[in-house]
């Protein structure tokens, strides 16, 4: 079975704030060295799918700098590898994406060449691991025209999800948008397996007609034509742009040894650009408590509940504390941060006092405070 | 193509005991998460040298596999590029390389190919940090025929090296290999820079020569010397190791913990480059208490680490305290370990409540040569059962599975040796 994959990356991601400013949402760092799409990719690679295309829209320089060849996933081949879709303007139109469905519907070329026979659309912004594979033999022992992967509503907000009923055997009878009597016991995931000729059509129904979303144009309006399936995850999921607490929470998980064994090492790897540096040192000032140290970084001060990236340098008698702490940034002698965001490259002068309350505190990239 | 390197890699390091028993010396874990071929490979990429052959030949799977096509020191090219030159056998006959000047030797028609002005003869077995650019420039600017990389070393470890004694401009007048009575604190790295055309005609003159061992300090460099071409003396004040024993290998490792050392890991502008695992941020648990320590990506501690280098996807369980260690590469140690002046190999598992460094620091009963200064050093693939005592100057050998064999306690001096399959 041959399969494209297509990720939806083009989003913004409002919820983040400044840290969306200069970055689509899924090229947001996660879990010390990760960029969300890394989970999405690498899910997608472990899974036999040798050709996928990344729709990126929204200031995608960050993402296609860090997405390059495909080197890391295995995707630079000479047969199939890494598209990367963007919006493009020709002599009389821009044409700017104005959908989810329309976003595909313009890269019409790749699911047209290619001789793919099925899709499987996924999202940028998904943080889990899991293999498709159990997606796939799913679509073809329910005789679905459509999958959609879901999960149980437990634990997930309704008003931030999509949620779903289905009859017993696993039909899908309705979605509902974001709402806050949820339609089921299941949210939607964004997660779509199908015939690529069926998406082709489907397209060409919807788009054309001023429809350009997909979940509403593609799904929602064929439940009842068409044999919608629900397919359940089982496990650790969560979507990177919904709110600062929850991308926060998504850092913080990493901590929790059961989700990182389910997301590290237990199902097979999750694959990101590689950086060669040095491992992460502690000096004889340094103390470290759980929390989470990628390559290139050294710890002279104290670390706490934290998620520290790359190539970070927190000198002595730093204390940081609930916080995360993205590549390149230094924290100097004497400070203290606590429930902070440090994008890229912030330096945080010595002697300086940080701490945010209900809500993180954000440092934006380069910022020297 | 101005120049072309070649990396001798295919010593075995006998003095590396147990961590050399499956695998070249060039290949042997070093700094959390390189090997000793790394540093090399990396001095070549930073200074812009990308036609690169390594000679192999002791147990060369390990290695070959770490370097691949050179695709993580960016030598997969189109022109050049890296190149593994094993001994082959042809139509007259075949042999193994008979010393270091002989594997070159074999391989004149590999050099050739590029037409090179200079051939670079690098060890593959030494740690350091190195522009191999100045030293080209001192040949050129000294018109040199033959330029040998140079280091001070105290008198008393002279005698351990090639020893080279110069004029007042760098031209060597004398070189004594390995001397009882070293003249010089100048010692040779291993490191020869000749032009192409000198060093071709003194290999074929060296294959003839039936009394020639065919190594380069024995043989080649002094009767270079004695035919009179232009030897330079290029002197290097940088950092240089020799980590060829048991002791400094791990010294050296353990160097790397201090606040300020004197290799720089982390300089952005001298990177060194590996063939490494993916593996997710180290992970220091509740609990876990780490002092100055490498604890490399994947390690997950729950206990207490001090003066140590854990290599990628170390588990340290809880109430286990590991010091003046070199752990390496997906080693598991168990809960209530106690491990003090140890180097555990890759892939070894330590179950619970185990003790490796106890007792009195008895002199190896068999190779007192190899493990001493109180050092143990477990295999590759080992097995250590739970309540296992371990003392010190001990060795097991790889692949033992202790646990199978019954074996609770291994007295300080001894070495655990099992049959060997291959």
């Amino acid at each position: 079975m041959k399969i494209l994959g297509l990720i939806l990356a083009g989003d913004k991601g409002k919820a983040l704030g400044n840290l969306t400013k200069k970055r689509a949402s899924a090229a947001m760092p996660v879990g010390g060295k990760y960029r969300a799409v890394d989970f999405t990719l690498s899910n997608m690679v472990r899974s036999g799918i040798r050709k996928i295309g990344v729709i990126t829209q929204y200031n995608p320089r960050s993402l296609m700098d860090h997405l390059g060849s495909g080197r890391e996933w295995d995707l630079d081949r000479k047969h199939g590898g890494l598209y990367i879709l963007q919006p493009y303007a020709d002599e009389n139109h821009m044409y700017w994406y104005k959908g989810t469905a329309d976003a595909i519907f313009q890269n019409m070329t790749i699911l047209k060449r290619g001789s793919e026979d099925y899709v499987l659309i996924g999202s940028g912004d998904h943080i889990f691991n899991v293999d498709f594979e159990k997606l796939y033999d799913y679509h073809m022992i329910s005789m679905a025209d459509i999958t959609v992967m879901t999960k149980s509503i437990q634990g997930y907000d309704p008003l931030l999800y999509g949620t779903i009923k289905t009859d017993e055997e696993g039909k899908i009878i309705e979605i509902r948008e974001k709402s806050k009597k949820p339609a089921g016991d299941k949210i939607n995931l964004g997660i779509y397996f199908m015939n690529k000729k069926l998406l082709m059509d489907l397209l060409y129904a919807s788009v054309p007609n001023g429809e350009y979303d997909f979940l509403k144009g593609v799904v929602i309006s064929n439940l009842k034509v068409l044999r919608v399936m629900s397919y359940e995850f089982i496990g650790y999921w969560k979507n990177v742009k919904k709110s600062l607490l929850e991308y926060k929470q998504v850092n913080m998980d990493m901590l929790n040894p059961d989700i990182a064994n389910e997301l590290f090492y237990e199902h097979g790897k999750i694959f990101t650009k590689l950086k060669d540096m040095a491992p992460p040192k502690v000096t004889p000032t340094g103390s470290i408590e759980n929390s989470i140290v990628a390559d290139g970084s050294i710890i002279a001060g104290t670390v706490k509940n934290s998620v520290i990236f790359r190539n970070v340098q927190i000198k002595s008698g730093a204390l940081v504390e609930d916080s995360i702490v993205m590549e390149g940034s230094t924290i100097e002698e004497g400070a203290k941060i606590t429930n902070c965001i440090l994008d890229k490259y912030v330096t945080i002068r010595s002697e300086r006092i940080f701490r945010g309350y209900d809500e993180p505190l954000i440092f934006e990239k380069w910022q020297v405070v | 193509m101005n120049l072309v390197a070649m990396i001798l890699a295919g010593g075995q390091g006998t003095r590396l005991g147990v961590l050399t028993e499956d695998i070249a010396k060039p290949a042997v874990p070093f700094g959390g998460k390189y090997r000793i071929i790394d540093f090399t490979m990396s001095n070549c990429t930073n200074s812009s040298i990308y036609t690169v052959g390594v000679l192999t030949q002791y147990k060369p799977r390990v290695l070959s596999a770490h370097l691949g096509i050179g695709r993580d020191w960016d030598m997969d090219r189109k022109q050049g590029g890296l190149f593994i030159l094993s001994p082959y056998a042809a139509s007259s006959k075949g042999e193994w390389y008979k010393g270091t000047a002989h594997a070159i030797q074999q391989n004149i028609d590999f050099i050739d190919e590029f037409s090179p002005k200079y051939v670079l003869v690098l060890s593959g077995d030494h740690v350091y940090s190195m522009d191999y650019n100045e030293m080209l420039d001192f040949h050129i600017s000294k018109n040199a025929d033959v330029t040998i990389s140079c280091i001070k070393v105290p008198l008393s470890e002279a005698s351990r090296f090639g020893t080279v004694i110069t004029d007042n401009v760098f031209k060597i007048v004398d070189f004594e290999e390995k001397p009882p009575h070293p003249k010089s604190q100048l010692i040779s790295m291993g490191i020869y820079l000749f032009n192409w055309k000198i060093l071709r005609r003194a290999l074929i003159e060296d294959e003839k020569d039936e009394k020639s061992q065919h190594d380069f300090g024995k043989n080649v460099i002094p009767k270079l010397l004695e035919q009179g071409v232009n030897m330079y003396a290029y002197q290097f004040e940088g950092y240089w190791r020799d980590v060829g024993t048991i002791y400094s290998l791990w010294e050296t490792n353990l160097e790397l913990t201090h606040p300020m050392p004197a290799l720089n890991l982390y300089d952005p502008n001298w990177r060194f480059y590996t063939h490494s695992e993916e593996m997710p941020p180290a992970f220091f648990g509740k609990g876990s208490k780490v002092m100055k320590s490498l604890v490399s990506e994947g390690t997950r501690v729950y206990g207490e680490v001090e003066s140590s280098v854990l290599f990628q996807g170390v588990k340290v369980g809880k109430n286990s305290v590991i010091r003046n260690s070199v752990v390496m590469t997906n080693v598991s140690i168990g809960e209530n370990c106690h491990i003090e002046n140890a180097i555990i190999s890759e892939n070894t598992i330590i179950k619970d409540h185990v003790q490796i460094g106890v007792g009195e620091d008895t002199e190896n009963e068999e190779f007192p040569s190899i493990y001493n200064h109180g050092i143990s050093v477990i295999g590759e693939g080992v097995v250590i059962p739970r309540n296992m005592k371990i003392g010190k100057n001990c060795s097991i050998s790889n692949f033992l599975n202790i646990e199978k064999m019954g074996v609770d306690f291994l007295e300080s001096g001894k070495n655990l040796k099992g049959e060997r399959k291959i």
